[in-house]
Protein backbone atom coordinates (compact mmCIF):
# COMPACT_ATOMS: atom_id res chain seq x y z
CA UNK A 1 0.00 0.00 0.00
CA UNK A 2 1.37 3.41 -1.02
CA UNK A 3 2.23 5.87 2.35
CA UNK A 4 -1.18 7.56 2.45
CA UNK A 5 0.60 11.03 2.74
CA UNK A 6 2.00 11.67 -0.59
CA UNK A 7 3.88 15.18 0.89
CA UNK A 8 7.60 15.03 0.89
CA UNK A 9 10.28 17.78 1.92
CA UNK A 10 12.31 18.96 -0.73
CA UNK A 11 14.40 21.47 1.00
CA UNK A 12 15.12 22.66 4.77
CA UNK A 13 16.21 26.17 5.03
CA UNK A 14 17.22 27.80 8.58
CA UNK A 15 19.31 30.46 10.53
CA UNK A 16 19.82 27.23 13.12
CA UNK A 17 22.12 24.53 11.99
CA UNK A 18 21.16 23.03 15.54
CA UNK A 19 17.26 22.80 14.72
CA UNK A 20 17.74 20.46 12.34
CA UNK A 21 19.82 17.29 11.76
CA UNK A 22 20.29 14.61 9.06
CA UNK A 23 17.31 13.28 6.95
CA UNK A 24 16.95 13.14 3.22
CA UNK A 25 16.26 16.60 2.05
CA UNK A 26 19.10 19.41 1.86
CA UNK A 27 19.41 21.74 4.56
CA UNK A 28 20.15 25.29 3.56
CA UNK A 29 21.92 27.57 6.30
CA UNK A 30 21.17 30.96 5.91
CA UNK A 31 22.17 34.00 8.61
CA UNK A 32 18.99 36.63 9.17
CA UNK A 33 15.82 36.26 8.76
CA UNK A 34 15.35 38.26 5.41
CA UNK A 35 17.66 36.05 3.76
CA UNK A 36 15.59 33.29 5.32
CA UNK A 37 12.43 34.31 3.47
CA UNK A 38 14.27 35.07 0.33
CA UNK A 39 15.86 32.18 -0.18
CA UNK A 40 12.82 30.15 0.88
CA UNK A 41 10.79 31.80 -1.72
CA UNK A 42 13.68 31.31 -4.54
CA UNK A 43 13.31 27.22 -3.25
CA UNK A 44 9.90 27.22 -3.60
CA UNK A 45 9.19 28.62 -7.28
CA UNK A 46 12.59 26.18 -8.51
CA UNK A 47 10.88 23.07 -6.68
CA UNK A 48 7.06 24.28 -7.35
CA UNK A 49 6.55 23.69 -3.51
CA UNK A 50 4.98 25.17 -0.67
CA UNK A 51 6.71 26.85 1.71
CA UNK A 52 6.12 26.35 5.28
CA UNK A 53 6.99 27.84 8.54
CA UNK A 54 7.83 25.83 11.69
CA UNK A 55 8.51 28.92 13.73
CA UNK A 56 11.48 28.24 15.23
CA UNK A 57 13.74 29.99 12.73
CA UNK A 58 13.07 26.70 10.31
CA UNK A 59 11.47 26.82 6.79
CA UNK A 60 10.63 23.89 4.99
CA UNK A 61 9.61 23.18 1.13
CA UNK A 62 7.50 20.60 1.05
CA UNK A 63 5.92 19.28 -2.62
CA UNK A 64 2.28 18.57 -2.41
CA UNK B 1 -49.96 9.91 -42.99
CA UNK B 2 -50.28 6.53 -41.05
CA UNK B 3 -51.17 6.60 -37.50
CA UNK B 4 -47.57 4.91 -36.36
CA UNK B 5 -45.65 7.43 -38.42
CA UNK B 6 -47.34 10.17 -36.70
CA UNK B 7 -46.64 8.88 -33.12
CA UNK B 8 -43.03 8.15 -34.20
CA UNK B 9 -42.56 11.46 -35.54
CA UNK B 10 -44.10 13.68 -32.62
CA UNK B 11 -42.20 11.43 -30.15
CA UNK B 12 -38.74 11.80 -31.98
CA UNK B 13 -39.34 15.71 -32.03
CA UNK B 14 -40.61 15.81 -28.54
CA UNK B 15 -38.05 13.24 -27.25
CA UNK B 16 -35.43 15.35 -29.08
CA UNK B 17 -36.34 18.98 -28.11
CA UNK B 18 -36.20 17.08 -24.17
CA UNK B 19 -32.62 16.62 -24.79
CA UNK B 20 -31.87 19.99 -26.12
CA UNK B 21 -33.60 21.42 -23.29
CA UNK B 22 -31.90 18.81 -20.78
CA UNK B 23 -28.46 20.64 -22.26
CA UNK B 24 -29.32 23.96 -21.67
CA UNK B 25 -30.48 23.70 -17.97
CA UNK B 26 -27.08 21.99 -16.91
CA UNK B 27 -24.31 24.92 -17.65
CA UNK B 28 -22.74 24.91 -14.87
CA UNK B 29 -21.39 21.66 -15.29
CA UNK B 30 -21.29 21.38 -18.91
CA UNK B 31 -17.79 21.66 -20.49
CA UNK B 32 -18.68 24.34 -23.24
CA UNK B 33 -16.83 22.42 -26.51
CA UNK B 34 -19.19 22.48 -29.37
CA UNK B 35 -18.36 19.15 -30.23
CA UNK B 36 -19.38 17.95 -26.91
CA UNK B 37 -22.56 19.16 -27.66
CA UNK B 38 -22.65 17.25 -30.72
CA UNK B 39 -21.96 14.08 -29.41
CA UNK B 40 -24.91 14.47 -27.00
CA UNK B 41 -27.29 15.63 -29.08
CA UNK B 42 -26.90 12.63 -31.82
CA UNK B 43 -27.05 10.18 -28.48
CA UNK B 44 -30.21 12.16 -27.64
CA UNK B 45 -31.77 11.76 -31.36
CA UNK B 46 -30.74 8.10 -30.89
CA UNK B 47 -32.79 7.99 -27.38
CA UNK B 48 -35.79 9.49 -28.48
CA UNK B 49 -35.89 7.05 -31.87
CA UNK B 50 -35.83 4.55 -29.61
CA UNK B 51 -38.84 5.63 -27.57
CA UNK B 52 -40.68 6.90 -30.24
CA UNK B 53 -40.44 3.45 -32.03
CA UNK B 54 -41.75 1.25 -28.76
CA UNK B 55 -45.52 1.71 -29.30
CA UNK B 56 -45.88 1.58 -32.92
CA UNK B 57 -43.77 -1.38 -32.91
CA UNK B 58 -45.64 -3.31 -30.67
CA UNK B 59 -48.70 -2.69 -32.12
CA UNK B 60 -47.83 -3.28 -35.66
CA UNK B 61 -47.32 -5.99 -34.30
CA UNK B 62 -43.74 -6.67 -34.25
CA UNK B 63 -42.59 -7.71 -31.12
CA UNK B 64 -38.82 -8.26 -31.76
CA UNK B 65 -38.36 -4.35 -31.78
CA UNK B 66 -38.52 -3.82 -28.34
CA UNK B 67 -35.09 -6.02 -28.04
CA UNK B 68 -33.97 -2.60 -29.66
CA UNK B 69 -34.44 -0.90 -26.19
CA UNK B 70 -31.92 -3.56 -24.59
CA UNK B 71 -29.46 -2.20 -27.40
CA UNK B 72 -30.24 1.15 -26.07
CA UNK B 73 -29.20 0.27 -22.27
CA UNK B 74 -25.81 -0.80 -23.30
CA UNK B 75 -25.52 2.18 -25.67
CA UNK B 76 -25.94 4.68 -23.10
CA UNK B 77 -23.65 2.76 -20.44
CA UNK B 78 -20.79 4.51 -23.09
CA UNK B 79 -22.04 7.62 -22.71
CA UNK B 80 -21.25 7.49 -19.01
CA UNK B 81 -18.08 5.98 -19.85
CA UNK B 82 -17.18 8.18 -22.90
CA UNK B 83 -18.16 11.66 -20.66
CA UNK B 84 -16.08 9.93 -17.59
CA UNK B 85 -13.00 9.47 -18.99
CA UNK B 86 -12.76 12.84 -21.11
CA UNK B 87 -13.78 14.53 -17.84
CA UNK B 88 -10.91 13.20 -16.16
CA UNK B 89 -8.23 13.79 -18.91
CA UNK B 90 -9.17 17.57 -19.02
CA UNK B 91 -9.25 17.37 -14.64
CA UNK B 92 -5.21 17.47 -15.14
CA UNK B 93 -4.80 20.21 -16.64
CA UNK B 94 -6.93 22.03 -13.47
CA UNK B 95 -5.54 24.26 -11.61
CA UNK B 96 -8.66 23.47 -9.01
CA UNK B 97 -9.67 20.01 -10.60
CA UNK B 98 -12.70 18.87 -10.36
CA UNK B 99 -12.06 15.74 -8.49
CA UNK B 100 -13.26 12.18 -9.53
CA UNK B 101 -16.81 12.38 -7.02
CA UNK B 102 -17.71 15.46 -9.12
CA UNK B 103 -16.62 13.77 -12.42
CA UNK B 104 -18.52 10.77 -11.60
CA UNK B 105 -21.83 12.60 -10.77
CA UNK B 106 -21.78 14.10 -14.04
CA UNK B 107 -20.91 11.47 -16.62
CA UNK B 108 -24.20 9.85 -14.06
CA UNK B 109 -26.30 12.60 -14.78
CA UNK B 110 -25.63 11.99 -18.87
CA UNK B 111 -26.59 8.22 -19.10
CA UNK B 112 -29.55 9.17 -17.21
CA UNK B 113 -30.90 11.84 -19.47
CA UNK B 114 -30.49 9.69 -22.25
CA UNK B 115 -33.18 7.29 -20.47
CA UNK B 116 -35.71 10.23 -19.24
CA UNK B 117 -35.38 11.03 -23.10
CA UNK B 118 -35.85 7.56 -24.07
CA UNK B 119 -39.19 7.57 -21.88
CA UNK B 120 -40.15 10.81 -22.76
CA UNK B 121 -40.23 10.25 -26.46
CA UNK B 122 -41.97 6.85 -25.14
CA UNK B 123 -44.64 8.89 -23.83
CA UNK B 124 -45.48 11.29 -26.33
CA UNK B 125 -45.25 8.54 -28.91
CA UNK B 126 -48.00 6.44 -27.02
CA UNK B 127 -50.01 9.14 -26.62
CA UNK B 128 -49.94 10.02 -29.94
CA UNK B 129 -50.80 6.69 -30.82
CA UNK B 130 -54.45 6.26 -28.48
CA UNK B 131 -55.19 10.06 -28.97
CA UNK B 132 -53.89 12.73 -31.76
CA UNK B 133 -50.93 14.49 -31.77
CA UNK B 134 -51.80 16.73 -29.12
CA UNK B 135 -52.20 14.55 -26.61
CA UNK B 136 -48.54 13.53 -27.53
CA UNK B 137 -47.01 16.67 -27.03
CA UNK B 138 -49.26 17.49 -23.85
CA UNK B 139 -47.90 14.20 -22.68
CA UNK B 140 -44.32 14.24 -23.85
CA UNK B 141 -44.29 18.06 -21.91
CA UNK B 142 -46.05 16.43 -18.64
CA UNK B 143 -43.29 13.57 -18.92
CA UNK B 144 -40.23 16.17 -19.34
CA UNK B 145 -41.56 18.48 -16.31
CA UNK B 146 -42.23 15.11 -14.16
CA UNK B 147 -38.56 14.11 -14.94
CA UNK B 148 -36.84 17.54 -14.53
CA UNK B 149 -38.36 17.44 -10.93
CA UNK B 150 -37.01 14.07 -9.94
CA UNK B 151 -34.28 14.65 -11.41
CA UNK B 152 -32.97 18.16 -9.84
CA UNK B 153 -30.92 17.25 -7.24
CA UNK B 154 -30.52 19.57 -3.71
CA UNK B 155 -27.51 22.32 -3.61
CA UNK B 156 -25.15 23.10 -0.88
CA UNK B 157 -27.45 25.74 0.35
CA UNK B 158 -29.98 23.78 0.52
CA UNK B 159 -28.62 21.49 3.26
CA UNK B 160 -26.66 24.50 5.28
CA UNK B 161 -26.25 27.77 5.63
CA UNK B 162 -22.92 29.75 3.96
CA UNK B 163 -21.87 33.16 5.91
CA UNK B 164 -19.13 35.04 5.52
CA UNK B 165 -16.11 34.85 7.92
CA UNK B 166 -13.19 36.27 8.73
CA UNK B 167 -9.25 35.13 8.01
CA UNK B 168 -6.82 35.41 10.90
CA UNK B 169 -3.00 34.11 10.90
CA UNK B 170 -1.94 32.72 14.27
CA UNK B 171 1.48 32.90 13.63
CA UNK B 172 2.19 31.32 10.39
CA UNK B 173 -0.99 28.97 10.26
CA UNK B 174 -4.27 30.43 8.17
CA UNK B 175 -7.36 30.05 10.39
CA UNK B 176 -10.81 31.00 9.51
CA UNK B 177 -13.17 31.24 12.89
CA UNK B 178 -10.53 29.12 14.62
CA UNK B 179 -10.33 26.58 11.97
CA UNK B 180 -7.06 25.26 10.58
CA UNK B 181 -6.64 25.58 6.75
CA UNK B 182 -2.79 25.60 6.35
CA UNK B 183 0.38 27.11 6.95
CA UNK B 184 2.42 29.39 5.30
CA UNK B 185 5.89 30.33 5.18
CA UNK B 186 5.84 33.79 4.14
CA UNK B 187 4.99 36.83 6.07
CA UNK B 188 4.72 38.85 2.19
CA UNK B 189 2.06 35.87 1.53
CA UNK B 190 0.44 36.19 4.78
CA UNK B 191 -0.21 39.61 4.19
CA UNK B 192 -1.47 39.00 0.23
CA UNK B 193 -3.82 36.82 1.78
CA UNK B 194 -5.41 38.79 4.60
CA UNK B 195 -5.71 41.55 2.67
CA UNK B 196 -7.14 39.90 -0.53
CA UNK B 197 -8.89 36.06 0.30
CA UNK B 198 -12.15 35.51 1.49
CA UNK B 199 -13.39 33.23 3.32
CA UNK B 200 -16.77 31.96 4.01
CA UNK B 201 -18.31 29.38 6.43
CA UNK B 202 -20.71 26.45 5.96
CA UNK B 203 -23.02 25.43 8.45
CA UNK B 204 -25.09 22.52 8.08
CA UNK B 205 -28.41 22.62 8.94
CA UNK B 206 -28.73 18.92 10.64
CA UNK B 207 -26.68 15.49 11.35
CA UNK B 208 -27.14 14.62 7.02
CA UNK B 209 -26.09 18.03 6.20
CA UNK B 210 -22.97 17.13 8.27
CA UNK B 211 -22.22 13.65 6.91
CA UNK B 212 -22.83 14.50 3.04
CA UNK B 213 -20.04 17.59 3.67
CA UNK B 214 -18.03 15.45 5.46
CA UNK B 215 -17.18 13.82 1.80
CA UNK B 216 -14.04 15.10 0.52
CA UNK B 217 -15.39 14.73 -2.75
CA UNK B 218 -17.79 17.07 -2.34
CA UNK B 219 -15.29 19.88 -0.80
CA UNK B 220 -13.53 19.14 -3.74
CA UNK B 221 -16.33 20.29 -5.90
CA UNK B 222 -17.24 22.85 -4.33
CA UNK B 223 -13.30 24.74 -4.46
CA UNK B 224 -13.46 23.40 -8.02
CA UNK B 225 -16.86 25.61 -8.34
CA UNK B 226 -15.91 28.44 -6.34
CA UNK B 227 -12.86 29.60 -8.02
CA UNK B 228 -13.92 27.99 -11.39
CA UNK B 229 -16.75 31.09 -11.02
CA UNK B 230 -14.48 34.16 -8.94
CA UNK B 231 -11.22 33.04 -10.48
CA UNK B 232 -8.15 32.13 -8.67
CA UNK B 233 -4.65 33.56 -7.44
CA UNK B 234 -3.18 30.10 -7.81
CA UNK B 235 -0.40 29.32 -9.90
CA UNK B 236 0.92 26.22 -11.19
CA UNK B 237 3.76 25.43 -9.17
CA UNK B 238 3.02 28.37 -6.56
CA UNK B 239 0.54 26.54 -3.85
CA UNK B 240 0.63 29.59 -1.33
CA UNK B 241 -2.67 30.69 -3.03
CA UNK B 242 -4.57 27.45 -3.13
CA UNK B 243 -7.57 27.36 -2.20
CA UNK B 244 -8.12 25.71 1.03
CA UNK B 245 -10.92 23.90 2.82
CA UNK B 246 -11.21 22.52 6.59
CA UNK B 247 -13.45 21.26 8.90
CA UNK B 248 -14.25 21.92 12.52
CA UNK B 249 -13.74 18.67 13.55
CA UNK B 250 -15.98 19.34 16.99
CA UNK B 251 -19.01 21.12 14.73
CA UNK B 252 -18.81 19.63 11.72
CA UNK B 253 -18.78 23.24 10.00
CA UNK B 254 -16.67 23.94 6.80
CA UNK B 255 -14.34 26.83 6.55
CA UNK B 256 -13.83 27.34 2.75
CA UNK B 257 -11.06 29.88 2.38
CA UNK B 258 -9.90 31.62 -1.57
CA UNK B 259 -8.02 33.92 -3.17
CA UNK B 260 -10.13 35.25 -5.87
CA UNK B 261 -9.61 37.29 -9.07
CA UNK B 262 -13.09 38.81 -8.30
CA UNK B 263 -13.10 39.70 -4.29
CA UNK B 264 -16.90 40.12 -4.51
CA UNK B 265 -18.30 38.36 -1.32
CA UNK B 266 -21.95 37.60 -2.43
CA UNK B 267 -21.14 35.70 -5.44
CA UNK B 268 -18.68 34.03 -3.51
CA UNK B 269 -21.72 32.91 -1.03
CA UNK B 270 -24.17 32.12 -4.48
CA UNK B 271 -21.63 30.14 -6.15
CA UNK B 272 -21.10 28.24 -2.94
CA UNK B 273 -24.75 27.64 -2.28
CA UNK B 274 -25.47 26.45 -6.08
CA UNK B 275 -22.99 23.75 -6.12
CA UNK B 276 -24.72 20.43 -6.25
CA UNK B 277 -24.96 18.02 -3.86
CA UNK B 278 -23.09 15.02 -5.18
CA UNK B 279 -24.87 11.58 -5.41
CA UNK B 280 -21.86 9.95 -3.99
CA UNK B 281 -21.59 12.02 -1.24
CA UNK B 282 -25.45 11.93 -0.13
CA UNK B 283 -25.25 10.51 3.16
CA UNK B 284 -28.85 10.16 5.46
CA UNK B 285 -27.74 9.25 9.16
CA UNK B 286 -31.15 10.70 10.15
CA UNK B 287 -32.55 7.92 8.24
CA UNK B 288 -31.52 5.23 10.43
CA UNK B 289 -32.90 4.31 14.08
CA UNK B 290 -29.53 4.37 14.94
CA UNK B 291 -28.36 7.24 13.52
CA UNK B 292 -31.07 8.66 15.11
CA UNK B 293 -30.43 7.81 18.50
CA UNK B 294 -26.97 9.18 17.96
CA UNK B 295 -27.82 12.55 16.98
CA UNK B 296 -29.38 13.51 20.43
Amino acid sequence: MPHPSPEIILAVITTDLTRVSGGGAPIFRVESQDELERVSLYLSRILEGAIHDLENGVYVIIGH
Amino acid sequence: MEKYQISMLVGITIGFLARIYLLRVDYRQYPSYPHGYVTHISFGFIAAALGAVAIPAIMQPDFTAVTFLAVAATQFREVRKLERETLENLDASELIPRGKDYIEGIARVFEARNYLVMAVALISSGATFWGNWVYGVAGGGLALLAAFRLMSGQVVGDISEVVPASLTFKESLLMVEGIFLMNVGLPAHREKILKEGLAVLIKPRQDNARATLDNLGQRQAILHVASALLGTKRESGELEFSPAVGKDIDTGKIAIFLLPMEPDMECLIEAIQRVPILESSLRRPLATRAGRAAAD
